[in-house]
């Protein structure tokens, strides 16, 4: 089964959605450890891409939709988010250009390519209590889930499972990036606001592909 | 076509405010404030830095000051977004954003290239050795060099906009010029010394315009920079 800009849509506004509704979730983790925005910032950036997504034209791809939502939340989520997220929407969009469908192998690349961006734009590894301790756990999965033969859903499913462990995992790290990284080991008990929103994202993305 | 700066940070207040200290001391260099959200907020703006980067650019390049990390990224996003021509001669300086935007200020008005104007916003980053006081290191001039001595007189001393004079002065000869053992062309060596009205400083120079700096240099000083 493969998953078009139909999905792609659903994915977006589905993400919005729960962004919303996770909103002030976001703000506490992020007043736990940070500067207390990111929850206003994502919701913020989320609610001009559903506005943008008016723009969408009817022959769009996926890879139309994603740079759509790259561009406004470059735009509009401001902070390290904007940029990171950004970056990967772009990267992820970049990775699936042309295709009006995607199959296992193409969400593969979708999530590869945005975990990369964020590595790129943001320069952190494995452990630093960041967003990639969500994608790279999420894009193992994926991979794995692929080479087992696994379908679309499913491989999104793996996804987002694996995302939504790897931003508990962030609760016992220092961080070593960004504002968390002010606080050393205060920051330990507490779960990275930006893992918390990949995870919700990922997940959201799985359940565009089941609707 | 010289050097354009930005200045990023999360405060609009911020960037203007560096904006208005830099022009201080380079009143015709082009500097442009990208600070806080497109709603005046705390934070940065993807918007703000693109536009600014593209309204500083005059040919010569653009070099950009950051505050906290956010800035720093998505002034590399807006960077992603440039074209390539563009792109290859914006650089963003590992600086403090007020000392480097000054110093890189005079720099660029002084004519130097992209390199240099990064390479004086970045001299921030060094403590820059200085003999604070006056004494006039005798030991660490080299024999041959030119030397004169002459005696701040003027309110500010070798601070903020003389010091910016200063600085701009000695980079218009063709010679190694220091004034107290600190490059003379180095706007924060020189402020560094922390030389006040009434201190003595001791002005070196080698090289093919020696003697017209030191002359210069002795002049402005003696002049109280115009006061």
């Amino acid at each position: 089964m493969k998953l078009g800009t139909g999905w792609a849509l659903a994915w977006v506004t589905r993400g919005a959605s729960v962004i919303s509704d996770h909103r002030v979730e976001l703000i506490t983790l992020d007043r736990e450890i940070g500067d207390g925005d990111h929850g206003e910032n994502m919701d913020r950036g989320f609610t001009a891409v559903i506005a943008k997504l008016a723009d969408v034209s009817d022959d769009a791809t996926p890879a139309d939709v994603l740079k759509l939502v790259a561009t406004t939340l470059i735009s509009t989520v401001g902070g390290a988010s904007g940029p990171l997220y950004g970056t990967a929407y772009l990267k992820a969009s970049g990775a699936i250009a042309g295709k009006t469908e995607l199959d296992g192998e193409a969400l593969v690349a979708l999530l590869t390519a945005a975990r990369d961006g964020i590595v790129l734009r943001g320069k952190a590894e494995s452990g630093d209590k960041t967003m990639v301790d969500a994608w790279t756990p999420a894009v193992d999965a994926a991979s794995a889930a692929r080479a087992d033969g696994k379908t679309a859903i499913d491989i999104l499913r793996a996804a987002a499972d694996a995302a939504e462990a790897g931003a508990v995992a962030t609760e016992p790290l220092v961080a070593r990036k960004g504002r968390a990284s002010y606080l050393g080991e205060r920051a330990i008990g507490h779960r990275d606001p930006g893992a918390q929103s990949t995870a919700l994202l990922l997940r959201a993305a799985a359940d565009a592909a089941a609707s | 076509m010289s050097v354009g700066l930005v200045v990023v940070s999360h405060s609009e207040k911020i960037a203007t405010g560096v904006v208005e200290l830099a022009r201080q001391m380079a009143p015709s260099a082009r500097i442009v404030a990208a600070g806080g959200t497109d709603s005046g907020g705390i934070g940065t703006s993807f918007g703000k830095v693109s536009t600014a980067i593209t309204e500083a650019e005059d040919g010569g390049g653009v070099v950009v000051l950051c505050d906290l990390g956010s800035a720093i990224l998505t002034t590399e996003t807006a960077l992603d977004f440039l074209d390539d021509d563009l792109r290859a001669k914006v650089v963003i300086a590992d600086a403090p954003i007020v000392e480097g935007a000054v110093a890189a200020a005079v720099t660029a008005e002084t004519g130097g290239d992209l390199a240099a104007v990064r390479a004086a916003a970045e001299s921030a980053n060094r403590a820059e050795p200085a003999d604070s006081g006056a004494v006039p290191g005798d030991a660490a001039i080299p024999p041959g060099t030119l030397t004169e001595t002459a005696t701040l007189v003027n309110r500010d001393g070798l601070h903020a906009r003389p010091a910016a004079e200063f600085a701009k002065l000695a980079s218009n000869f063709d010679a190694t010029v220091t004034v107290n053992g600190v490059n003379a062309k180095s706007l924060l060596g020189i402020m560094s010394l922390g030389l006040v009205r009434g201190n003595r400083v001791t002005i070196a120079a080698e090289g093919t315009e020696a003697r017209a700096a030191v002359n210069a240099l002795v002049e402005l000083i003696n002049s109280a920079f115009g006061e």
